[in-house]
């Protein structure tokens, strides 16, 4: 599923016209883009929470060489899903 | 941030479009990203990142109060995988 199918589930769903659909769906995702950028978490009842996480500085290698190398400190955003998108997937 | 937050921020950027009206189509998003995974489906979103299952194994826990040995079953788990756009927008405020 693309965020094309996205916006046909929109229509399909509750009417939204295709062209209304696609812009949503775009502006939803460059928000949260936008929002996690400024290191800010967003927290999405009964779906999960994406969190921005710091990472420090550590040695690290080389896998090809084994030249040892610096890996700089840097930010991850991970996804923790909620209880609810747990429990409903479990036994697929 | 909270999903309210989110919807008023979506609402101020969309014309046209009350605050109640974006509620029930960013949920209606989330509920078919939710819906496709649990149809063994993946989500992915261009520059955001995708979403899909991760198995996990089966595996003995065991009760913390009793210490009784407990067999978990194997399930499937939601899995986001952050996308390159987002991974390196996050990095840019370093």
């Amino acid at each position: 599923m693309t965020k094309a199918d996205l916006a046909d589930r929109l229509y399909e769903k509750i009417g939204l016209p295709k062209k209304e659909a696609t812009a949503i769906v775009e502006t939803l995702f460059d928000s949260m883009k936008n929002i996690l950028s400024e290191g800010e978490s967003i927290k999405i009842t009964g779906f999960g929470t994406f969190l921005v996480r710091k990472k420090g500085s550590r040695k690290g290698r080389n896998p090809k060489t084994g030249t040892e190398l610096e890996i700089e400190q840097r930010k991850v955003v991970t996804f923790k899903p909620s209880l609810q998108f747990k429990a409903l997937v479990e036994k697929v | 941030m909270t999903k309210s937050e989110l919807i008023e921020k979506i609402s101020e950027k969309v014309d046209g479009l009350s605050k109640k009206q974006t509620e029930v189509i960013v949920e209606t998003i989330f509920e078919s990203i939710k819906e496709s995974l649990a149809k063994g489906g993946k989500v992915e979103i261009r520059g955001f990142g995708n979403f899909r299952l991760r198995s996990r194994n089966a595996r003995k826990a065991r009760n913390p109060k009793t210490g009784e040995a407990v067999d978990v079953p194997p399930k499937k788990v939601p899995y986001f995988k952050v996308g390159k756009e987002l991974r390196e927008m996050v990095n840019r405020s370093l």
